[in-house]
């Protein structure tokens, strides 16, 4: 018997390899779980919210009218009270309310838009690296072209024009602006993956350009996808807020852009009525810090060479 | 500097003409899928006012021939192409016989004016601490510190534009609280107006630059770390070249480039971002000029506000674009 077999590992040794692994997991990076955990908490709002709290509450004048939050007082010294736990706005809504509707429904535009705005991305990316010639050269063109134009600018006059949109309708419109970019990266990141040595393998094995495609390219596309989508999620986000700021956008239900509109043309900058505008300007900047500490953490997944800081 | 290369730049123009092109068409197809007619909208109004309008089907083809609407949809459309390149989008209806051209004349020094500024100081501020950030000689603290400080930089700016409002306007009052200028102030060339623009001035550029220097910072600092591990460097490093040398001659340079091709794709946001920006200030540029005119229902305003808006993206976008191949001489060679 020259060697002995390597005795087995205690039990705490097990744990710390075991802990060891996960934090070698680049997915698991402090800036992803931050960021992951601030827009799980906007969701975590209007779920939890819908449940514990009184949305008829949402509608004009179902309380007393600019009623500050809790522990503050308004000009005409009224005290917060526990019906309104964070004040209520000038038309008599209660603001947890609106934010616990106004929250998800701004998410869900950004989340819905760049959905439908990264299916398109990753169709026309996949045929204009594949097919090439004409259809290339058309796609990259019209990539190139509609990446300049601002959302903002065309769906100010499409609203203007069209008057009350829903907000699946302005899901749809913006994600007709955030195509440009994920048609753009996919299309290079194919372009480069063609001459791989992995994809000539499989190409030379006789693999069909389906499987070429989904099996030996989308993996690796899949952090850029990932990224791609977070920052159009932010863009459409603050196309929707811009739309609702300008006095368009869904006019019957509430966001947090339209609240923002409500309080600025009641002046309620002046009448230091904070809780009005600035409660759903905390939580959509909650949300876009949230998003960047996702893209921060996703580019970390994709490019190790930014983990050593 | 030699030239820049015939067909890199016949490919941009391209892009600039069928940019602006496309977004002409947009813009003036969208009106058209309404199942409205403006015609009928103007009648609308005159019955409103008037009480009844006696034979309104008259009034109502002399309208449509004065909008230009009864004529064929490619003859309206070639006509209003003729039109826009002159930049004539027709007369306001809310303010009624000015033109939307002059309006928009009015606005637009005061639009460029906020944002050349705010991009100047973004861009600056913004490179250069991501450069130090991934510089290895930067303290530590710094290191850690500016990416701390940059979360906060990723909300738009009509967000910092509430909260800079609310905190140095409404309640330390150190600066005013809408307008581009004081109503005591005459227009003109003298130290009191002038003053009173920067008083003015002063909030909405700096609620844009302390959103945007961020990307700038983040960019940089990515870019640089890229950088950072090439030969290049370390053969410089290796001579016993100067930091400071390598720092600017070696890094720099070479990072700066893929950050000049994401500002030509960021323009068109942080234009439209700023557009929101005047819009809460109330100053005196596009924003205010677009918010009054979808408060009026002004559609020719609207339309050419857009338009312009959209035609500065593209151009500033073909700026960027011939820029580049006297930075990066890579591009002069291939062609």
């Amino acid at each position: 018997m020259a060697d002995t077999p390597a005795t087995p590992l205690t039990r705490a040794e097990k744990a710390t390899a075991k802990r060891a692994r996960r934090f070698d997991n680049p997915w698991l990076n402090p800036k992803l779980i931050w960021g992951a955990s601030l827009l799980l908490g906007i969701v975590a709002l209007g779920i939890i919210g819908r449940l514990l709290w009184n949305l008829e509450l949402v509608f004009t004048g179902s309380s007393l009218l600019k009623i500050p939050p809790i522990g503050f007082e308004n000009l005409r010294g009224q005290a917060g009270t526990l019906a309104n736990p964070v004040g209520t706005d000038g038309a008599g809504r209660d603001m947890l309310a609106l934010l616990i509707i106004g929250a998800p429904n701004t998410l869900f535009v950004g989340l819905m838009a760049s959905m439908i705005g990264m299916t398109i991305g990753i169709v026309l990316g996949f045929t204009a690296g594949f097919v090439g010639g004409r259809t290339d050269d058309t796609i990259r063109v019209l990539s190139d072209v509609m990446i300049t134009i601002p959302p903002l600018l065309i769906l100010v006059v499409v609203q203007s024009v069209f008057g009350d949109v829903s907000l699946t309708l302005m899901s749809l419109l913006i994600a007709g602006f955030v195509w440009q970019s994920p048609t753009r990266l996919i299309r290079a990141q194919v372009l480069s993956m063609r001459e791989a040595g992995y994809v000539q393998m499989a190409r030379l094995s006789g693999a069909s350009t389906s499987h070429i495609m989904f099996k030996e390219m989308l993996p690796n596309l899949i952090p850029y996808l990932f990224g791609s989508f977070i920052a159009s999620v932010t863009t459409s986000i603050v196309t929707a807020v811009g739309l609702e700021v300008l006095g368009l956008g869904p006019q019957r239900v509430p966001t947090l852009g339209r609240t923002i509109y409500e309080a600025i043309n009641a002046g309620a900058l002046i009448q230091n009525l904070w809780w009005w505008w600035g409660l759903p300007t905390l939580l959509l900047a909650v949300m876009f810090i949230g998003l960047l500490l996702v893209n921060l953490g996703l580019d970390e997944v994709s490019n190790p060479r930014l983990r050593k800081l | 500097m030699t030239s820049i290369p015939l067909a890199y730049l016949k490919n941009r123009l391209i892009t600039l003409v069928l940019t602006i092109l496309i977004a002409a068409t947009l813009i003036w197809i969208i009106p058209r899928l309404s199942p409205v007619d403006p015609a009928e909208i103007a009648l609308g109004r005159m019955a409103a006012g008037a009480g009844s309008v006696a034979n309104s089907e008259e009034i109502l083809a002399q309208l449509r021939a004065s909008m230009g609407i009864d004529a064929p949809l490619i003859v309206q459309y070639a006509r209003y192409i003729g039109n826009v390149l002159v930049f004539d989008f027709g007369i306001s209806t809310a303010s009624f016989p000015t033109p939307v051209s002059a309006l928009i004349a009015q606005a637009l020094p005061w639009t460029l004016g906020l944002m050349i500024l705010s991009l100047i100081i973004t861009f600056i501020i913004g490179n250069a601490l991501g450069a130090f950030m991934a510089w290895d000689r930067t303290p530590k603290l710094a290191r850690v510190a500016i990416p701390a400080a940059m979360v906060f930089t990723s909300i738009p700016p009509i967000l910092s534009g509430l909260l800079l409002m609310w905190i140095f306007a409404a309640q330390l009052r150190w600066f005013p609280l809408t307008g581009s200028y004081g109503l005591n102030v005459e227009p003109g060339w003298d130290w009191s107006f002038v003053a009173s623009v920067i008083s003015h001035g002063t909030l909405p550029a700096l609620s844009i630059v302390i959103v945007t220097f961020g990307f700038w910072a983040l960019g940089m600092r990515g870019l640089m770390i890229s950088v950072q591990g090439e030969d290049y460097v370390k053969l410089a490093e290796a001579k016993g070249l100067k930091p400071r040398y390598i720092l600017y001659k070696y890094m720099i340079r070479n990072a700066i480039l893929p950050q000049i091709t994401a500002f030509a794709l960021k323009v068109g946001l942080l234009i439209a971002g700023q557009v929101l920006v005047e819009r809460i200030f109330a100053y005196n540029g596009m924003g205010k000029l677009l918010y009054d005119a979808i408060l009026n229902q002004d559609f020719p305003v609207i339309q050419g506000v857009s338009y312009v808006i959209i035609l500065m993206t593209a151009l500033s976008v073909f700026i960027v674009d011939l820029l580049y191949p006297l930075i990066d001489p890579r591009i002069r060679r291939e062609a």
